[in-house]
């Protein structure tokens, strides 16, 4: 696992996404998994009108103190990459601290991927890939990954407990297709809290 | 009970408890999930005995909800930015005859050129159409502000517009405490109208008044308004009674007392503004915050009273009078006439521009030195600007400006 | 308390006959049952005498006709929305109210959306017995009032609209509207220049756009023939849903027609074809009021000064045959003429 971020201060994420890939959702269910757990979070969209296949970003913010700020998010703790086409379109990294957390869903290396540069100063285990698209066409059926990488963000961050990311889940997917994205992000929560 | 959702759906619920009967919708961005979400809870059966009509304009929408609250209806509808400029015929209209209808901006610029973001230009267009204006700074304030708003618009026989801003507050999921009907059936009594469409007792309503009675009619609007002053405080109150949040009233202030310095927003961007200024006080004198909650009516005297110790105000505000500058800044140096003190305009955040912290504490620390202009733009873009003004004196046939400045980020990048 | 306030009305305001020589006003010779509305001094006087509307007006007629049908058909349950316009005006002069129904004027271009209101508040309060309508104007129907008014007919809303056509902007001192007939001459379309008056255009016919809202009820009707209007109003009372009646309202200022000729200019409009008498059900035309007496529409643009350049200083060959041939057009598109017995001027 990559340990325990610490909420200290004030925990930031920024996802990055195309339309159509959840990214906002995925925002939307962090920010209550994050509430289940008692905290006060924060989620809102790049406030685009971005249509099916545009990079889109979203953000979250999760703190023990309530949350005044409403800039968007400049210096993420945390990255969530849903779609690796944008490493060449946007830059991702942008204001990535030193200690942040990288969270990419592929199953290319970060070699494969060309983002040494971008991530190579990063402690050890912060940079995690999970293959999320996969495990959403096996467990959901269809190539919608932003519930698989919650359940690999809970574990690579350790911020939050399994049970909280699948009751937010819950909240959003009700039925089989509920069921579906649980199972896609606790295969996803377990390839990176058990690694194989 | 404390939910974690979207504002746009906590203002939809807030709004459910209020038991309207009649709700309009339209979608325009970014209140259109406000409505959406009214029309979910309406066709689900959780809000019971409410028509819920789906208009094919703004013009339509807020005049079915004047048709509806003159029949004694308690009526509900949203919108944002072009559609409230295209019911603004409508708007003065429901003020003039005294409709008490609760109307929720989703506040967004105003084009051209087109711009769904975030400012206040919308609402400030309609500040002089006689509805009371309230801001919400965050969205439990704005799902609060909608309970109060019933009462107080129905006290009153006065329409209220609940402004919250677009995307940055509809669009944000944030823990909302939602309270309970019984707690709000408790708080707002069932509407009694001031005036109503009977065929038991058959009114004229809306006849022509020539200029023996006009002035009269404008006259007691404005009074209406002065005693708005004096009941939203009260409504403040008994909310805070009621529900133990002190949402509301006619402003919110951050450390002000004792500061030389007071920054006066409204809206979301109080929360930044607090945590740029408590950043700031570890590095030198405290700066104050004060969020105005209401901005039409204006409370002046308060404003006086809290205001009369700092020597320097600096108002940060969503809007521009185009040709003038400020637009509540205008307001306050008004309410302040006569008192020692500056006043300093910042135009911040038009057309969905981030705020930040680090551009808000820069122009404080200018502030603190007094090196700032009267009327300062935050985090403009001044190369930009000067290229294209220098190319517009070319000649008279440059293009089109947004066009031009497009191009502009295109070759320069925004960073210059 | 509405039946004591009505009873104390009429012992206040009693309604007085001045029928000189025609049995238009009531009909009073024919048996109780089909008597109009207007022929029982126990109607509801729906817009009262003392109003300011001028000589002759052919709006002041037709509504108090259509409301006062109305106010009988709904048993004086009823609630009026008005558009701003002339009717508007000379009917509320500060602080006076002709109304003697609950009635309410909020804008120009929004009357059916303040009238959906309205029946949504009856609705949702569970006052079935109450009923709404909504009048105007050609120009606060036809024009600006337009886009509210088909969402009210696409929504179905439980409204009757009224138009009153008088074919301009009257109240703002006869502007030509989409109601405007060609060749007319109003205060924006002159008798001047080659092409004196309105344009020859396809105009905006609403009674047929109504009806391709598949709307219950949709009727022309006309001042000349207030029996036929009265039936046409009760009719679509007793239906639910929208309902629009269009009816035809000579304006003497507007028109340049003699004052006293109103009721004789609405019937040559209907005579020679200018304008029929129709009714539909359901996106259905189910009826149409054949022609008595046909005349040609000479003969009814001759009764305005609207229309004299199309006979001074010379006879505008052209353009009153391009008329006669939208009259004849109706004719046979209405079916308007059922023998074939013209009768000459």
């Amino acid at each position: 696992m990559g340990g325990t971020a610490n909420l200290a201060d004030m925990f930031q994420v920024r996802l990055h996404g195309r339309g159509g890939q959840g990214v906002v959702t995925a925002a939307e269910m962090l920010s209550v998994a994050a509430f289940l757990e008692g905290r006060h979070a924060q989620a809102f969209p790049s406030f685009g009108s971005e249509r099916t296949g545009a990079p889109v970003v979203s953000f979250c913010r999760i703190d023990d103190k309530p949350i005044r700020l409403r800039e968007p998010i400049l210096e993420p703790d945390a990255l969530i990459i849903q779609d690796t086409t944008l490493l060449a379109a946007v830059q991702v990294f942008q204001g990535l601290g030193p200690d942040g957390y990288v969270l990419i869903n592929t199953a290319k290396s970060v070699e494969d991927l060309g983002i040494e540069a971008a991530v190579g100063g990063l402690p050890e285990g912060r940079v995690r890939m999970v293959p999320a698209t996969d495990l959403a066409l096996r467990h959901v059926g269809r190539p919608v990954p932003n519930a698989a990488l919650l359940g690999a963000f809970a574990a690579v961050s350790g911020l939050l407990r399994f049970d909280s990311v699948e009751k937010a889940i819950r909240e959003k997917f009700k039925g089989p297709i509920g069921d579906g994205n649980v199972e896609a992000a606790r295969a996803a929560f377990e390839a990176i809290a058990v690694p194989a | 009970m404390l939910k974690q959702i979207e504002g746009s759906r906590g203002v939809a619920e807030a709004v459910a408890l209020c038991r309207p009967e009649v709700i309009c919708a339209y979608p325009i961005s970014p209140q259109t999930h406000i409505v959406e979400a009214c029309g979910e809870l309406v066709k689900s059966g959780e809000l019971e005995n409410c028509e819920y009509i789906n208009v094919e304009s703004e013009f339509a929408a807020l005049s079915v909800a004047i048709g509806a609250s003159a029949a004694g209806a308690r009526s509900y509808t949203a919108t944002a930015s072009q559609g409230l400029l295209f019911m603004a015929e409508a708007v003065y209209n429901a003020a003039g005859l005294g409709l008490p209808i609760v109307m929720t901006i989703g506040n967004r610029a105003i084009g051209a050129p087109i711009n769904i973001w975030n400012d206040h230009s919308d609402a400030m267009s309609m500040r002089d159409a006689g509805w009371i204006q309230l801001y919400a700074e965050t969205n439990q304030e704005a799902a609060d502000l909608h309970i109060q708003a019933f009462r107080l618009a129905e006290r009153l026989s006065c329409p209220v517009m609940v402004c919250m801003d677009g995307f940055i507050l509809t669009h944000a999921y944030e823990g909302i405490d939602i309270p309970d009907q019984a707690e709000v059936d408790a708080f707002l009594p069932p509407f009694v109208p001031q005036q109503v469409l009977d065929p038991a007792d058959p009114y004229s309503i809306g006849a022509m008044v020539g200029p023996e009675a006009f002035t009269e009619v404008r006259y007691l609007a404005h009074d209406k308004q002065i005693q708005a002053l004096e009941v939203i405080p009260e409504i403040q109150s008994a909310f805070e009674e009621q529900f133990g949040r002190d949402s509301g009233g006619l402003f919110h202030t951050h450390h002000c007392d004792g500061a030389a310095t007071i920054v006066v927003t409204m809206g979301s961007l109080a929360g930044t503004l607090k945590d740029a200024v408590d950043e700031l006080a570890e590095e030198g004198p405290r700066v104050g915050v004060l969020t105005l909650s209401c901005y039409r009516p204006f409370p002046k005297a308060e404003l006086r009273e809290a205001l009369k110790k700092a020597k320097r105000i600096i108002v940060v505000e969503k809007c521009l009078a185009t040709g003038f500058g400020g637009i509540v800044s205008t307001d306050l140096r008004m309410a302040l006439q006569g008192m020692e003190l500056i006043v300093k305009t910042v135009v911040a955040g038009l057309g969905g521009r981030p705020v930040t912290r680090p551009a808000l504490k820069s122009m404080l620390r200018r502030a603190l030195k007094g090196e700032l202009a009267d009327l300062h733009f935050l985090d403009l873009n001044r190369g930009m600007v000067d290229r294209e003004l220098a190319n517009q004196r070319k000649g008279i046939a440059t293009g089109p400006t947004a066009e031009n400045l497009l191009k502009d980020v295109a070759i320069h990048g925004t960073g210059a | 308390m509405h039946e004591t306030k009505l009873q104390n009305l009429s012992e206040q305001q009693k309604v007085k006959f001045y029928q000189k020589g025609t049995f238009t006003v009531g009909n009073r010779l024919v048996d109780a049952e089909t008597r109009s509305v207007q022929a029982s001094d126990a109607r509801s006087n729906a817009i009262t005498s003392g109003h300011r509307a001028c000589q002759g007006c052919g709006e002041a007629l037709g509504a108090r006709y259509a409301l006062d049908a109305a106010m009988r058909a709904a048993r004086n349950q009823l609630i009026a929305v008005n558009a701003t316009g002339c009717l508007e005006v000379f009917s509320t002069p500060y602080p006076e109210t002709s109304w003697q129904l609950p009635w309410m004027h909020s804008l120009f271009g929004n009357a059916p959306a303040v009238a959906t209101g309205v029946a949504a508040a009856m609705r949702v309060k569970g006052r079935k017995d109450v009923r709404v309508v909504a009048q105007g104007g050609d120009g606060g129907t036809t024009d600006i009032g337009f886009g509210c008014l088909s969402g009210m007919f696409e929504r179905n809303d439980d409204v009757l609209y009224v138009c009153y056509d008088n074919e301009a902007y009257m109240n703002t001192g006869v502007q030509r509207s989409s109601a405007t007939p060609p060749a007319a001459r109003t205060a924006t379309t002159p008798a001047v220049g080659d092409k004196p008056g309105n344009v020859f255009g396809t105009g905006k016919n609403v009674p047929l756009i109504a009806l391709a809202h598949n709307i219950p009820y949709v009727a022309t009707a006309s001042v000349a023939n207030l029996h036929d209007l009265e039936r046409k109003v009760t009719k679509a009372m007793e239906m639910e849903g929208s309902r629009y009646i269009h009816i035809f309202v000579p304006c003497p200022l507007g028109w340049g027609s003699a004052a006293e000729a109103t009721i004789h200019v609405a019937r040559l409009a209907s005579e020679s074809g200018l304008f029929p008498l129709w009714e539909a059900e359901h996106g259905e035309i189910i009826a149409t009021l054949p022609i008595r007496r046909k005349v040609q529409v000479e003969a009814y643009l001759k009764t305005q000064r609207r229309f004299a350049h199309l006979f001074k200083p010379e006879r505008d060959e052209v353009r009153i045959a391009a008329l006669q041939r939208m009259a004849d057009h109706n004719i046979k598109r209405f079916n308007l003429v059922r023998e074939e017995k013209e009768t000459a001027i």
